[in-house]
């Protein structure tokens, strides 16, 4: 029988018969997913209370459907037949048209899935193979800092052939373009350490004093380190999913077997761009976070000139310039660890994303790291 | 009748990827002039040989001579002055999305030579014209249909006037009529300009209409199972692998018994 779209045809159901010699189920209707999953608990159940015989079979004659759910099921019930005690089960008046189905259930019963599955790892095992990829891939990124470091001398060394206007553009969607966040940020950091500080200073009157911790704070450490944030966030992420983009659409190949190198290419502009633009936006962000804490000192009453004069006094260039060589290599950084994560991206969907969140994730890492290792650094020279 | 110069010899070459192994004992050449096509079915390992072919990939063992020098062991300098004998245009066309058509042709033109702006611009319009997309020199790769990536791409592969060129399945993902224009295309560029033609596919209809030369890989030996001209391998019924190749067959045994 052919089915079509208005072919009526009833749902499953059953009914069981008995005699000395054979315990019958008589299947009927639509044998399809629904009606598998309606009966897979049931019928098991009656046809274990019903034994009364040695053999069970399985009548389909009138099955009008019959999908590979249903195919399934009618091995179900078999197995389940077999477990309650039957020695034998039969399948009885199986139309032709089934047959394939039945051998097709048949053969892809014997295959052994538990073979083909990979066998579960232990825990070490786990472990030493995560271990042995971080090896591999930190090996992978000291290699292309090596790279890197040699392309950048190389571009010193040539500065013709840097490709500046690849440079530019970077620079102004880099740094240009972050301008906003970067005054948003520091305004606010500027504003509410000052209102923070402003609390326990009153307590001695010493309210303006605030001017000299924001000063300092925001000099030495808060601006770098606000402004190296803030490009991780946007700048490491979107060269990691250019480049990482690039990657995939074997644009990266392509370049390579024209015989023009990709860390020349692509990396360079960037990182150079970044190195330049990171001091800048600090002094912006210095600026920003100053005024901050400026708004809250006049709105106490103090004149605006004995503020700048607090400052002046206190911060030394030294801080000025420390704070600066700082967001220099925190510019590095953050451009190189946005270029290896986008160039280490493999393939598939999730696989930009990925080198994303790890460039995000490494920039900052590495951010905190040389940030204390500066802070130790000018401890000792007395900075 | 072509002369049997070498352009491409690859000797006991051992494909793969690190320590995995994918092809081994690789032994073949190619002729100036001719089209050279490498097939076999998918998963075997031609889209690796092709990446070995142009240096993207270190050899495990062996050689890649191009134009009498090896790509292996050359040095970067020196392998980047045999890469710019070769144009590679990849399957997905690997145009740099953020440039135009043009700048893409002219990219390899303005780092290469020393020729005016002016000159180089008509350079690249005489190559859009030889594949019939003069009109598209400014649009972006984005708005480009699949035929045409794969044009702007061989066009961007000829920008140095390479004397060969390696195509990574050129034909796959394009309709029967862009696919037969783009075979015409290339017959046309070998016989014309003597480029000699590397080609990666599986389209029987394009082995068919331009092949000179043809190796067939096979996955379960790692190596070459067949050599020869298209006829040559049409007729081979020794072998099932290339048999069951060129005549479409299928040997799953159970679709078989279903078709019965």
């Amino acid at each position: 029988m052919t089915l079509s779209a208005d072919t009526i045809v009833t749902p499953v159901s059953f009914s069981i018969s008995k005699d000395p010699e054979a315990c019958t189920v008589h299947l009927l209707g639509r044998l399809d997913a629904n009606g598998a999953a309606h009966l897979w608990q049931t019928l098991p159940t009656q046809i274990s209370k019903q034994r009364t015989a040695d053999t069970l079979i399985l009548d389909l004659e009138h099955l009008d459907y019959l999908d590979t759910a249903g195919t399934v099921f009618l091995f179900h019930l078999k197995t389940a037949g077999e477990s309650s005690g039957f020695k034998q089960v039969l399948m009885d008046h199986l139309k032709p048209e089934y047959t394939a189905m039945i051998e097709l259930a048949k053969t892809a019963r014997q295959t052994d899935r538990k073979t083909l599955q990979p066998s579960d790892l232990s825990f070490v095992e786990t472990r030493g193979e995560k271990l042995s990829v971080f090896m591999a891939e930190t090996k992978e990124f000291i290699t292309y800092i090596g790279e890197i470091t040699w392309a950048l001398m190389t571009s010193v060394r040539h500065p013709g052939s840097i490709r500046w206007a690849d440079t530019f553009l970077v620079a102004e969607r880099a740094g240009v373009n972050a301008l906003g966040i970067v005054a948003l940020i520091s305004f606010i950091v500027g504003l509410v350490m000052a209102f923070q500080a402003a609390i326990p200073m009153q307590m001695f009157g010493a309210e303006l004093y605030v001017a000299n911790l924001i000063g300092i704070a925001m000099v030495r450490e808060l601006g770098p380190l606000m402004t190296a944030i803030v490009l991780a966030g946007r700048s490491a992420s979107a060269f990691a999913a250019e480049i990482g983009t690039m990657r995939i659409n074997e644009e990266i190949d392509a370049l390579t077997v024209m015989g023009l190198d990709p860390v020349r290419f692509l990396i360079v502009p960037r990182i150079i761009a970044s190195t330049i633009i990171t001091p800048l936006l600090t002094i912006f962000s210095n600026l920003v976070g100053i005024l901050g804490g400026a708004l809250v000192i006049t709105s106490m009453g103090y004149p605006i000139i004995s503020y700048y004069n607090q400052i002046v006094s206190f911060v030394e260039w030294n801080d000025f310039m420390g704070g600066l060589l700082k967001s220099f290599v925190f510019g590095i950084l953050i451009a190189a660890t946005g270029c290896i994560r986008g160039y280490q991206t493999q393939s598939g969907p999730s696989a930009v994303g990925i080198s994303t969140t790890r460039a995000v994730v490494t920039s900052i890492v590495l951010i905190a790291v040389f940030d204390g290792i500066f802070s130790i650094m000018y401890y000792f020279l007395g900075i | 009748m072509k002369q049997h110069q070498i352009a491409i010899k690859i000797e006991d070459l051992v494909a793969g990827y690190g320590k995995t192994v994918i092809l081994e004992n690789l032994n073949f050449e190619v002729f100036k002039g001719e089209i050279f096509v490498i097939i076999g079915g998918s998963g075997c390992g031609k889209s690796t040989l092709l990446k070995h072919m142009i240096g993207l990939l270190p050899p495990v063992s062996g050689k890649v001579i191009i134009l009498g020098k090896d790509l292996a062991s050359a040095t970067s300098t020196a392998k980047n002055s045999i890469l710019q004998n070769i144009g590679v245009a990849f399957q997905s066309g690997a145009l740099f999305g953020s440039m135009t058509v043009m700048e893409n042709i002219k990219l390899p033109l303005m780092e290469f030579t020393r020729l005016p702006d002016s000159a180089i611009e008509n350079i690249v319009q005489m190559k859009l014209q030889l594949v019939g997309l003069e009109k598209s020199a400014y649009l972006m790769p984005g708005e480009l249909s699949g035929g045409m990536k794969k044009r702007a791409a061989l066009a961007r592969a000829m920008a140095l006037d390479p004397s060969i060129i390696f195509l990574d399945e050129p034909s796959a993902g394009l309709d029967p009529v862009t696919s037969a224009e783009l075979d015409y295309l290339i017959k046309d560029l070998a016989s014309s300009l003597g480029i000699t033609f590397v080609i990666v596919t599986h389209e029987l209809a394009s082995i068919d209409a331009i092949s000179d030369r043809i190796i067939m890989l096979e996955k379960t030996t790692k190596g070459i199972i067949a050599t020869g001209t298209p006829d040559q391998l049409k007729q081979d019924k020794q072998n099932p692998h290339v048999y069951n190749f060129f005549n479409r067959n299928h040997s799953n045994p159970n679709t078989d018994k279903g078709k019965k």
